[in-house]
């Protein structure tokens, strides 16, 4: 009986087959890569806003605390974005016909708030809780990065579960004195572990990687 | 699509059963009762027959190819970028707001004029939850089923939302032309042709503009009209006393009472108080056991009637009798020929007796729909036993301006037939639905020129008038109130008004010729001419959520002697009329959770049935379900038949509030009408009915089967005798090993109480449950395959024989059993234990396998099997509390013990750094509680409440034997019968 298939085709079936499962965990790292990429993540990427506001120039070159805007941060679970009447506050007397300040102050007249590009957040079943952090001595660099030192605002951290977890499940790595929260300039401490633990107890941190901590 | 298709249980066969029962034998339905095995079938699958294949139109290959294309996207949700999302601060921040933290604004909600006092939470300037107003005296902090539902009314998109002419939409200013061309031709007559028919008012700020307005038009009429009128209390005060006064209970002083027909745990003014009260004097723990006794006669089971240590069925007509009897026994009447033969002789002496040996401690209280003699002699009965001035006390009437409303109305429809009405105003009212049928109410209207009508729906009244005003709801507006004892609140708004809507104030105001005046000022003004003349007090009074010292006092009066009255039954069988337990009187027949609420005693939603006694079923020749035609004076409606175990025999019971045709989508056709057959001489009892069954029969969606524990030993009840004997009776478990290690509790240790003794069943905690947690309706068909998704839910249990049951609620919330089968079954572990001892339930790990639904012995989780939330309208989006998340369709979901207050006042606590104190957090169910029968805190706190709850003798937990251990554990009923009653 005359074969049907060339003797090309045990290569081609040995190729296609091994290519296959290449070509599918091929595809799975890919795809896994992909979800953890900056492209999927926003990290590092700086977001197009109605006023390029500049973080460096107000918190580096002028000094101002993050809490002078962001002011619901130590007692709510938003940080809050400040009214344009905190912008006002110095920008009616300061840079005060600025073309670039125009959508400000355009605001400030006619009542319509200004509609900034979110830089920062979580998916909705995320409850996101920043009272308690700034409490339990979680600085605003820790996780929103060098923002002193941003001339436009982006996403420092991926803020995925992972990264989330990478805390939460050594916090003793991050926390540090309640009075260092909002310095820009922190930076863990040479014995930051032994530090850690021992604010672990003072500030009594625990129960950290319940789901209800998180997820309601 | 009805999934009960179980043959009609043979009631004799069923008797005979449960009469040889031996020892106690808790069922839940006839079927139940009748155990035959399509029923235990039916019972053994959690969704009762087929429920969970595919029944609809959907073909196969379309489903096929549908799941084919999901499946395929499916995968890639996991890859793709978080839409970009917009931060938007305000211009100028309000000082008082943080974002995401709520605040709380008193305000109050009045029902048939009277106010419960609310502390409403605003998010963000949207209200979304309702608590009650823990400085309100007839809230103390609780509140009823309607209170909590109103927040859905407030935004339902159904609303009317604009003005509209003829069914055409217009604009406030046309419609202020019209009304000005219609008055000004008033003007010359003084205001011979106008009218005005409202609501009962109890509103200071609207009575003195309504009375302005009579000022203006000197011949004007105000009428007020109320489908659930109180003319019945009005003329019972005038023949007692003369004159009309409010009666106001004191239960906490009350160790006997008895109701005649009174249904004063569930519905009435100032309900929520009178239940806190009566539940105080009735609670039982180790060291404090008196407890006070209940009686109550009525003629259809209610939750009044569940409480009572003694019910009686007895017929509404034979009521009357029975309080002359009484009197007669207590000198209250000098004499009187009423007799019932040698029936309740007995039970009535013992009743007699029993108030004679508690005088001035006693209670007699008189049901809403009895006859106003029997109001009368209640008062006659409690000034003979010395009561006055301290279970009850008289007031001046809390109504502004009191009047015979049946009277009111007929007076309007007979003016209205001459032709004697030119401009008729219709403030928040809807009579074309529920005026009494023999008024013709709508075709008397259709003579009237002008109509005008205020309301907060496009209903049939608005169909038949030439001009609508959306109206604003009590959220939306300022307005006053008075409350059950006369307490004033000024009602305030939590937002602005959604549609541009308008209160009566404004429409009044317009009427008056100051066409832009708003709420707020017209309320302003009225008070700074009252009790609040200065700004400090007017915020004050926002504050609190009353003004100071608006309380009515108690006034004195003389009574005078009872006529004897002619007590013979005059029908064979009585039809009554009742208000419905969830929809009242038909307003909130659009409310999706009032509909899918199941009713206390039928557990029927969605619908309202005719309900028999099961030997009136018997001898009628008619079956449960069955269609039933109802004749009284010529008129007939059709309506399915329920039996209800426990109800008088003859007697047939058919609610109010459904048959709607202009309720909107959700109300539309609903049940039946029974205003069609009420007349305005019998509102509540009809003269005569013919009955027959037609053969036909209509599905009820009821609850009453679903989820069953099968059985076994859920609601323990003991006598107080035997509790004291045996303080533990409720025990019978065993401490049972475990293999698995076990959590170790170091912190918080969250449990829940719930006191058997305190519930009265009335699902104030299902609705609580069902707005703090985003709860979604499933509509009629899905509850009938048991998919409704309350989180809480109340079981209601009879015992005993088919004729007269004692019968007993038992709320079921998760247990958050520390050795939860959920958590052992689920693929993805989407459900976890946290180290406080709550079952977590993590939305987005669930694949929907229901395996823990399927393991759970309680059937406490409930699966979204199709897109229940509605996540497209917008209005609803703000309704809904952003602190819970909103489940999509595949996901499990459960009681979570409120685990976002949990959350946030440990988040507080924490940044505090202190401890969470007792009584801090409380969950929604137990928040809304009015008898505080739910109790929750910490039981690794040796002082907190709830330790106290499961340290008592009676405590017993359901299905222990499972070794489930749960953390809901229950506080056995109590009940306090008569000695002499108890055979």
């Amino acid at each position: 009986m005359a074969q049907i298939f060339h003797p090309r085709t045990n290569t081609i079936s040995r190729v296609s087959l091994f290519g296959a499962l290449f070509f599918l965990t091929g595809l799975a790292w890919v795809c896994g890569e992909l979800s953890r990429s900056s492209y999927v993540t926003r990290e590092g990427s700086p977001m197009e806003q109605p006023v390029p506001f500049s973080h460096k120039h107000h918190v580096r070159d002028d000094g101002i605390d993050c809490r002078y805007c962001h002011t619901s941060v130590e007692t709510s679970a938003f940080a809050g974005i400040p009214p344009t009447e905190t912008c006002m506050n110095c920008h009616s007397m300061i840079w005060s016909n600025a073309p670039m300040l125009e959508p400000v102050r355009a605001s400030f007249q006619t009542g319509q708030s200004i509609q900034w590009t979110r830089v920062n957040y979580v998916p909705q079943f995320v409850y996101f809780n920043h009272s308690i952090h700034i409490h339990k001595g979680i600085g605003c660099t820790t996780c929103h990065g060098p923002v002193g030192d941003m001339p436009l605002t982006w996403q420092n951290a991926t803020l995925q579960m992972r990264w989330c977890l990478s805390c939460h499940e050594q916090p003793e790595q991050f926390v540090r004195p309640r009075d260092q929260v909002f310095n820009v300039d922190w930076k863990p401490p040479l014995n930051q572990l032994d530090q850690g633990r021992h604010l672990l107890k003072e500030y009594n941190i625990k129960s950290l990687t319940d789901c209800y901590t998180c997820h309601r | 699509m009805s999934s009960l298709k179980l043959p009609s249980p043979d009631l004799a066969s069923v008797r005979a059963r449960l009469a040889t029962a031996r020892g106690k034998q808790y069922w839940r339905s006839l079927e139940e009762a009748a155990a035959s095995p399509e029923f235990q079938q039916f019972l053994h699958r959690e969704f009762p027959n087929h429920a969970s294949e595919w029944y609809d139109d959907l073909s196969r290959r379309q489903f096929l190819k549908l799941m084919a294309a999901s499946f395929a996207l499916a995968g890639l949700s996991a890859c793709m970028k978080m839409p970009q999302e917009k931060i938007v601060p305000y211009v100028r921040q309000p000082e008082e707001i943080i974002p995401g933290k709520p605040l709380f604004f008193a305000t109050a909600m009045t029902l048939g004029g009277y106010a419960t006092g609310l502390l409403v939470e605003s998010h963000e300037g949207r209200p979304t939850k309702i608590e009650g107003n823990p400085r309100h005296p007839s809230s103390l902090g609780a509140t009823d089923i309607f209170a909590q539902a109103s927040i859905l009314t407030l935004y339902d998109p159904d609303r009317s939302q604009v003005v509209s002419n003829a069914g055409r939409i217009s604009t406030w200013s046309a419609f202020l032309e019209g009304l000005n061309a219609a008055l000004e031709a008033q003007t010359a007559k003084n205001g011979a042709g106008l009218r005005v028919l409202t609501e009962t008012v109890s509103s200071p700020t609207l009575a003195r503009q309504i009375a302005a307005l009579l000022e203006k038009f000197p011949r004007a009429k105000w009428h007020q009209y109320e489908p659930l009128a109180r003319d019945n209390i009005m003329e019972g005060a005038r023949l007692a006393f003369g004159q009309p006064v409010e009666t106001r209970y004191h239960f906490d002083k009350a160790d006997v009472v008895v109701a005649l027909d009174a249904d004063f745990l569930f519905s009435g003014p100032g309900w929520v108080r009178y239940a806190h009260d009566f539940a105080g004097k009735r609670r039982v723990r180790t060291g404090q056991s008196a407890m006070n006794r209940l009686y109550v006669m009525e003629p259809v089971a209610s939750t009044t009637g569940a409480m009572a240590d003694h019910r009686l069925a007895v017929r509404a007509g034979e009521i009357t009798a029975v309080a002359f009897i009484i009197a007669k026994e207590l000198g209250a009447v000098e004499e009187t020929d009423a007799t019932l033969g040698d029936r309740h002789d007995r039970w009535i002496r013992a009743v007699v007796r029993d108030l004679q040996n508690h005088r001035g401690a006693c209670l007699v209280v008189a049901g809403d729909h009895q006859p106003p003699i029997v109001h009368a002699l209640a008062h006659a009965i409690n000034h003979a036993l010395g009561n006055i001035n301290h279970t009850v006390v008289y007031t001046d009437p809390v109504a502004a301006h009191p009047v015979n409303e049946i009277e009111s109305l007929r007076e309007l429809v007979r003016d209205m037939n001459e032709g004697a009405v030119e401009t008729l105003v219709i403030i928040d009212g809807n009579p074309a639905y529920d005026a009494p049928s023999d008024l013709a109410f709508s075709e008397a209207m259709s003579k009237v020129g002008f109509r005008v009508h205020l309301g907060l729906y496009e209903d049939e009244t608005a169909q038949l008038c030439h001009w609508h005003i959306p109206e604003a709801h009590y959220l939306e507006t300022w307005s006053d109130a008075r409350a059950h004892d006369g307490t004033v609140t000024i009602q305030q708004p939590l937002i602005a008004p959604l549609y541009d809507g308008k209160s009566a104030q404004e429409l009044v105001a317009a009427i008056l010729g100051h066409p832009n005046q708003a709420s707020h000022d017209i309320v302003r003004e009225y008070w700074k001419t009252h009790a609040l003349p200065t700004d400090d007090l007017w915020h004050a009074a926002l504050y609190d959520g009353t003004v100071p010292n608006t309380a009515l006092s108690p006034k004195a009066i003389n009574l005078r002697s009872i006529q004897p009255h002619d007590t013979t039954l005059t029908t064979e069988v009585e039809l009554l009329f009742r208000p419905d337990p969830t929809v009242w009187d038909g307003r909130f027949a659009n409310n999706g959770w009032l509909q899918e609420l199941p009713k206390p005693l039928t557990r029927v939603t969605w619908d309202n049935a005719a309900t028999v006694s099961p030997h009136t079923a018997e001898k009628l020749g008619v079956a449960d379900e069955e269609v039933i035609e109802l004749r009284v004076n010529g008129r007939g409606v059709r309506a399915p038949l329920c039996i209800l175990p426990g109800q008088a025999d003859d007697t047939v019971v058919l609610a109010l509030g459904y048959g709607r045709t202009h309720a909107g989508p959700v109300g539309n056709h609903a049940g039946v009408n029974a205003y069609a057959i009420r007349s305005s001489d019998a509102m509540w009892l009809a003269p005569a009915v013919e009955i027959h069954g037609t053969g036909e029969r209509y599905s009820l969606a009821r609850t009453q089967h679903h989820q069953s524990m099968e059985g076994r030993d859920l609601v323990r009840v003991g006598t107080l005798d035997e509790f004291r004997k045996n303080p533990a009776f409720a025990h019978n478990e065993i401490d049972q090993p475990s293999l698995y290690p076990g959590f170790k509790y170091d912190g918080y240790a969250w449990g829940m109480s719930i006191d058997l003794t305190a519930c009265v069943g009335c699902s104030a905690c299902v609705m609580a449950c069902q707005s703090e947690n985003n709860i979604p309706i499933v509509g009629k068909d899905q509850v009938a395959r048991g998919r409704e998704m309350h989180w809480i839910r109340i079981d209601r249990y009879f015992q005993g024989g088919l004729d007269d049951p004692e019968i007993y609620f038992e709320p079921v919330p998760c247990m958050h059993c520390e050795n939860a089968p959920c958590e052992l079954v689920c693929p993805v572990s989407a459900t976890q234990h946290s180290d406080e001892g709550l079952n977590e339930m993590v939305y987005n790990r669930c694949i929907g396998t229901r395996y823990c639904s399927n393991n759970c012995p309680y059937k406490v989780r409930r699966f979204n099997f199709l897109q229940y939330s509605d996540l497209k309208t917008q209005s609803l989006k703000s309704m809904r509390n952003p602190n819970v998340t909103v489940r999509n369709r595949g996901v499990m979901e459960k009681c979570t013990y409120c685990v976002q207050r949990i959350q946030a006042v440990k988040i507080t606590a924490e940044t505090q750094d202190r401890k969470i104190r007792d009584g801090e957090i409380i969950p929604a169910c137990a928040q809304a509680c009015p008898t505080q029968a739910i109790v929750f805190g910490d039981i690794n706190d040796p002082n907190s409440r709830v330790t106290n709850a499961k340290g008592q003798p009676h405590n017993y937990g359901l299905l222990v034997e499972l070794n489930t251990r749960p953390r809901t554990t229950y506080l056995a009923r109590i009940r306090n019968p008569n000695p002499e009653l108890e055979t």
